[in-house]
């Protein structure tokens, strides 16, 4: 048992920290929720994927690096330690493109994850429905077979990063005759200003377009963009699952960095007793989760799989992302109600996290009964 | 790096385990918080054969360490078996004795800690089983004194735990005291919690399993799954704290650990207890054991403020 990074991680840690500092913008750029801040962070992926540090962990021949799991949540420590961009193609690096390594076909990979890794096209989700949250399988958006594909019409919602990305991805339902809600169901993509789509922008607390409903009304989906076997696209989209409540959509560098300014922030203010107690669960928390991936990567590193435990991350880090911001605004006071004050939108940001990429009640009972075995029942 | 345990740290986990499994470790606590130090001993004899205590102690002193993972290995089974008598206490004598330079009487005591021989406590300022111990050290004017005994025993919350008062006077054995041994007790006291957590959360599941209201298994309601659900988190994430502040034994890393461990044990506890009902609020039900234990671990060694503030003085986690 041992914390100890080897020479080639720490020469890599070494190689990254010194391309960020030399690249990170010195002022954070505007929100990525708008307009202009899509575009900024849009250039932004295009200068990490310039000299290769946009997808580490992918191959060196779609413009990673092939960095285990270990490099790459040291890539992560520093890229939030010199306090770099959020990621605006976070949806399609760490769910769509796991998906493809994983069901895709050669010519699928070929063809859609050079220009993800470079920003080129950011997509979007496209899973949860009206009457479809929690209970995804219960999807109504239809794919009805046509010449050469599936022809798309529903309605999709809280879409992240529909407003102003290029391309989706999803579940829609291609059998409705299928005996199961789990059957008959297709993963596959689709451009958002593709004919008989309309993005219709959905304004979050602060009022920024972060997510989206879209219509969709027999938009042709042609057979090359459908990831899988048609009818399998439940059990498709739910082995990346683990990954969205996991280690790759949230990683700890990202809360370290947090906790890292929560504690300055609180120096700085004159180490006030009224919050001692919370900046200090932040710090241990964010020590937890790190320590917590460390172990993780090495169950991964020696062939084990993430199961049930990625809703134990899930749980964890969602809940710590939002104590740090909150601790963050109870030490600011009034100072911290300003929309554009240095922790408003990671607050607003933070607020969505026990709810998307399944709501923090599922991830329990999911810990409840796949891991501690508890018996089944009504939800 | 490899931040799991290795294949020897597990197989020391399964035989002490096994070990305590077949030892009736409930009925030897009852007997302990009774007075009758029996079973309590002969668990003692059989902890130091395994090489409990000669783990924080080093090979110089005729111990086998510095170890701490496997301090931290041990304590989560003593915990997690409730194993009573001041374990802790002899890891911290062992490792106070051997983080000084003291006379030869240190030197020998030392090596009838660490063998199993001589059973100790420490007392700042309560001597933790000062009756039953052996040994009686005094954490005093920053040195460390050997006292004449203990006396007032009383008794506690948890049972198995009476606390008492170290006889003035005695022997100066070490002038100024090591600081870096507290951090031993810290840490021992973290693992054993996470241990008492452990098996509250097993005994739990277990229960709402068979406990069956309304026609159904209680556990499966949504309320009561949610509640275990948040503890063993709260436990799976405290592991890694104790483990990385094992490995590093830097003050805020094993603070933090104490803090989370402790935090975890006793969510486990108030969650175990509410979700037996009636049966887990008597002194009957073994589960009091762990109950009470949850709540006492707390406080000793560092109370959860006096760790969060050493977190706070020590700067931001590593990198």
């Amino acid at each position: 048992m041992d914390l100890d990074h080897s020479p080639a991680e720490e020469a890599f840690r070494a190689e990254a920290r010194a391309w960020l500092a030399d690249h990170v913008p010195a002022r954070p750029l505007p929100s990525l929720e708008t307009g202009e801040g899509f575009a900024a962070h849009r250039a932004w992926e295009a200068e990490l994927a310039a000299d290769r540090w946009s997808v580490v962990s992918w191959p060196v021949e779609y413009g990673g690096r092939g960095a285990d799991v270990m490099r790459w949540l040291v890539f992560e420590e520093e890229y939030w330690a010199a306090g770099a961009p959020g990621r605006v193609s976070q949806n399609g690096i760490g769910l769509l493109a796991p998906t493809l390594f994983e069901h895709g076909t050669p010519e699928q990979r070929a063809r859609v994850l050079p220009p993800m890794a470079t920003g080129e096209v950011v997509w979007a989700q496209a899973w949860s429905e009206p009457e479809a949250g929690s209970d995804l399988a219960a999807l109504r958006s239809r794919a009805v077979r046509a010449d050469g594909g599936w022809l798309l019409s529903g309605l999709k919602t809280w879409s992240s990063r529909a407003a102003f990305a290029d391309r989706a991805f999803g579940l829609f339902r291609g059998d409705p005759g299928a005996p199961r809600p789990h059957q008959g169901l297709v993963y596959v993509m689709f451009g958002l200003r593709d004919p008989g789509v309309t993005v219709r922008p959905i304004g979050r607390l602060d009022g920024r377009p972060a997510f989206a409903e879209l219509f969709l009304d027999e938009v042709f989906v042609p057979d090359e963009d459908v990831i899988g076997e048609p009818g399998e696209g439940w059990r498709v989209a739910l082995s990346t699952a683990g990954s969205e409540r996991g280690l790759t959509l949230r990683s700890p560098g990202r809360y370290l960095a947090a906790a890292r300014r929560l504690h300055t922030l609180w120096r700085t203010l004159g180490s006030p007793e009224h919050v001692r107690d919370r900046v200090a669960d932040a710090l241990s928390g964010a020590r937890a989760y790190q320590l917590s991936a460390y172990a993780q990567a090495s169950r991964l590193m020696e062939g084990a799989t993430v199961g049930a435990e990625a809703s134990m991350n899930k749980v964890f880090w969602s809940e710590l992302d939002l104590a740090l911001h909150e601790t963050a605004l109870d030490l600011l006071g009034e100072e911290g109600q300003f929309a554009d004050g240095p922790w408003s939108e990671g607050y607003v940001f933070a607020l969505a996290g026990p709810i998307y990429a399944g709501a923090n009640e599922v991830q329990r009972d999911i810990v409840a009964e796949r891991l501690l075995g508890l018996p089944r029942g009504r939800r | 790096m490899r931040f799991l345990p290795t294949p020897e740290q597990r197989e020391f986990a399964r035989s002490l385990d096994a070990m305590l499994s077949a030892a009736d470790t409930p009925s030897a606590v009852r007997s302990w918080a009774a007075g009758d130090r029996t079973a309590g001993r002969a668990l003692w004899s059989r902890l130091a054969d395994a090489g409990v205590f000669a783990l924080a102690v080093p090979e110089s002193c005729g111990g086998v360490g510095p170890l701490p993972v496997e301090v931290a290995v041990a304590f989560v089974e003593l915990g997690r078996h409730a194993v009573p008598g001041p374990l802790v206490e002899t890891v911290l004598a062992a490792a106070l004795l051997a983080g000084g330079s003291g006379p030869d009487a240190a030197a020998g005591l030392l090596s009838a800690l660490a063998s199993g021989k001589a059973m100790a406590t420490v007392g700042a300022p309560y001597a933790l089983d000062g009756d039953a111990a052996d040994v009686v050290l005094v954490l005093r004017d920053g040195g460390v004194w050997r006292a004449p005994g203990a006396r007032d025993a009383r008794p506690c919350l948890d049972r198995a735990r009476r606390l008492t008062t170290p006889l003035p006077g005695g022997e100066l054995l070490l002038p100024r005291t090591p600081p870096a041994a507290l951090h031993w007790a810290r840490l021992a006291t973290a693992a054993q919690a996470l241990g008492v957590g452990l098996t509250l959360l097993d005994r739990t599941v277990a229960h709402v399993g068979r406990r069956v209201q309304f026609g159904v298994p209680i556990g499966s309601f949504q309320a009561v799954k949610h509640r275990l659900a948040d503890a063993r988190i709260a436990l799976e994430f405290a592991r890694p704290l104790l483990f990385g502040a094992a490995l590093t034994m830097d003050p805020a890393d094993v603070a933090a650990a104490k803090a989370a461990a402790c935090e975890a044990a006793y969510t486990t506890a108030r969650t175990a207890l509410q979700l037996h009902g009636a049966i887990g609020y008597t002194a009957e039900c073994d589960l009091s054991l762990w109950l009470t234990r949850a709540r006492a671990l707390r406080t000793a060694w560092g109370a959860p403020h006096e760790c969060r503030a050493t977190v706070l003085a020590a700067g931001p986690p590593h990198h």
